[in-house]
């Protein structure tokens, strides 16, 4: 009996706090999806913002400079080396211009060269996340720094608690509202008739929809030269680091998308979107064909009612600290190109998409629980392919005009190294200016 | 990538590596960070396709024979040991070592060994001598379809002439070490900007 009315008890204490916890979770998702609903998506709708995503960019930084400064306390005390120091050798061609003939020694010359790009080579290391110098309290950029001081420790702690327990879940729920907004009502505006009212709307829902992917990947970033641009009919090149580009340069301005068709959501994200706007997809074999690839895209750049194609010539995705060598297809297509440099700030999130790493959704997780991505875009004036120019020397000028606005380094090695070999002629390059030196010796010698 | 570099290696093990080849203890974080991000197959170890992969490397025209180095007799898999072993060659020679104790055996990056490892470059079977083919082999190397076999030839004849003092026709390392002596300061040298 006693343990029967110790039951009753019980159950009478739990029920009201059964129904008080109900009332409180329902208030707190009311409250939550209302200010989601103001702060975040209506000035998504109409690209205005409160400026809350600088005042949280200027509160991280203040607590990096605090944390980077312990740390540097930290290793002084401790003599440990804490940042990588930056090579830059300058591969000259010093050491054998004053041999003339062969000496035993001119394998020393090759020997120096080879041995140092074992030790650092500029090309590998654009395939992996540039290093930071400083710690931006994230365990997945932290190069050398070990545990210095409680108060470090608990700060990062900390970090991990607001980046996965409240900041990815929101920006997981605003990335899902973003791409399903997308996908329904660019499917609705694919029923009205071709003509200016279907070319508006889909405008504005595009760019409505990437602004709410842009925050939802808290994505801080500053636009520089937008009067220049790209215009209809134009071609619009960038650097790529990783997909996100995309959603940066889409949420500031309309294009054609250029791509392989995919399957699952990705493909579906697509089909949708084609219906409302004429971007180009190609079916997996159409892409081989290049005299495909190249007619449709001239196609589309001579209808000027059409949007500016956006295309990544580099083909795959750098580090975001080089320009790689960019495909000559697109600038062979002949219509005015507009360059835009895109520059990542590592501080905050390394935004690199390493695909033999993680995969896209992985990587995905990975940017939505940074702290944030701020980066810089820079429009540059627009370029046309010059007299007596061939493609390949206007993809390199373009390419130098990127990097040098960006920052980058400029590189000619191809961005297809990542997976494959590098070509013989290079090599043979190398070889025939060593043997040039040697012979034109012999010549002097068999004339004297 | 970069936060397995200093976790996967022990204090005892940066310690030994010190003392075998005088690296200090950042240079030799730094590099074994440079171990992993080359080691693709993550076991430790190196293979020859792992150096092959570096471009700047497979473009050398002594590439292969660099990478050879790397690789103790008839082994395709260089550790971490191995691998700072071989790199301890070019760490350029400092004057306050040789202070240190005189009953050491001699460190790795002396002036002998430096040239010794010249010298394997050529001499491939280790016979301790550079024969006419092995140095034929190595111009061949440098200067790929360029020049003519004859003349390739003549230039062959013309070093082991100048080189060759006691009349067999190939290069002893003591031979060598007298032609490639002056040379080793200015470029080996060099090489301290990227281990500072």
């Amino acid at each position: 009996l006693e343990g029967n009315d110790g039951m009753e008890l019980a159950l009478k204490y739990f029920n009201p706090f059964d129904n008080l916890l109900c009332i409180l979770l329902g208030i707190s998702f009311t409250v939550w999806f209302t200010l989601l609903l103001v702060f975040i998506i209506v000035p998504a709708i109409f690209g205005v913002s409160f400026g809350i995503r600088q005042l949280y960019m200027k509160t991280l930084l203040k607590i990096f400079e605090w944390a980077t400064h312990r740390i540097e306390r930290g290793a002084k005390d401790n003599n440990h080396l804490l940042y990588k120091p930056y090579s830059n050798g300058d591969g000259s061609n010093r050491d054998l211009d004053h041999a003339s003939e062969f000496e035993m020694s001119d394998i020393f010359y090759f020997c120096r060269q080879g041995v140092e790009s074992i030790m650092d080579d500029e090309v590998t290391k654009r395939f992996s996340a540039e290093e930071l110098e400083s710690w931006n309290l994230l365990t997945r950029s932290n190069y050398n720094f070990q545990h210095i001081s409680l108060r470090l420790t608990v700060l990062w702690g900390l970090g991990v608690v607001i980046r996965y327990g409240f900041l990815l879940p929101l920006r997981v729920t605003l990335a899902f509202t973003g791409v399903g907004l997308l996908v329904v009502l660019t499917s609705i505006i694919g029923f009205l008739p071709n003509g200016r009212m279907k070319n508006f709307l889909s405008e504005q829902v595009h760019l409505m929809c990437y602004r709410i992917c842009v925050r939802a990947l808290t994505a801080i970033i500053t636009y520089h030269d937008s009067e220049n641009k790209p215009k209809n009919g134009g071609i619009c090149v960038a650097n790529h680091t990783s997909p996100i580009d995309v959603i940066i340069l889409a949420s500031d301005g309309c294009y054609a998308m250029v791509g392989q068709i995919h399957g699952g959501l990705m493909g579906v994200i697509q089909k949708s979107m084609v219906k409302a706007c004429p971007h180009i997809w190609f079916e997996r074999s159409e892409v081989k064909d290049r005299h495909l690839v190249a007619k449709r895209l001239s196609d589309h750049v001579e209808d000027k009612t059409k949007l500016p194609i956006l295309i990544f010539p580099e083909g795959t995705c750098i580090n975001n600290t080089s320009v790689m060598m960019f495909k000559k297809g697109s600038f062979e297509i002949g219509s005015t190109v507009y360059p835009v440099a895109i520059k990542y700030d590592p501080r905050f999130g390394d935004a690199f998409w390493n695909s033999s790493q993680f995969g896209m959704v992985n990587y995905l997780l990975r940017m939505m629980s940074s702290w944030a991505i701020v980066c810089s875009v820079w429009y540059l004036p627009p370029m046309t392919r010059e007299e007596g120019e061939d493609a390949v020397q206007f993809a390199n000028r373009v390419k130098a005009a990127i990097a040098r606005q960006g920052g980058l380094v400029d590189l000619l090695w191809d961005g297809g190294l990542k997976r494959g070999k590098v070509k013989d002629t290079f090599k043979e390059e190398q070889q025939k200016l060593y043997s040039k030196m040697l012979v034109g010796t012999q010549e002097d010698r068999s004339r004297s | 990538m970069g936060s397995r570099a200093s976790t996967l290696l022990r204090e005892e093990e940066i310690e030994e590596i010190k003392k075998e080849t005088g690296f200090s203890h950042s240079q030799i974080t730094r590099l074994y960070s440079r171990f992993t991000s080359l080691d693709k197959g993550e076991n430790g170890t190196l293979s020859r396709e792992d150096f092959q992969r570096i471009p700047e490397l497979a473009i050398n025209p002594l590439g292969d024979r660099i990478i050879n180095a790397f690789f103790p007799e008839g082994e395709d898999q260089v550790n971490f040991r191995g691998f700072m072993r071989t790199l301890a060659h070019f760490r350029p020679i400092e004057d306050n070592e040789k202070n240190k104790d005189p009953i050491a055996s001699e460190p790795l990056n002396s002036r002998s060994n430096k040239l010794l490892f010249a010298f394997r470059l050529y001499d491939l079977d280790r016979d301790d001598k550079i024969s006419r083919d092995e140095l034929l082999q190595v111009l061949r190397m440098m200067v790929g379809v360029n020049i003519s076999d004859e003349q390739l030839g003549s230039i062959a004849d013309r070093t082991i002439q100048e080189a060759d003092q006691n009349g067999d026709n190939s290069i002893s390392f003591n031979e060598f070490i007298k032609v490639g002596n002056f040379l080793i300061f200015c470029i080996f040298g060099n090489m301290n900007y990227y281990l500072t």
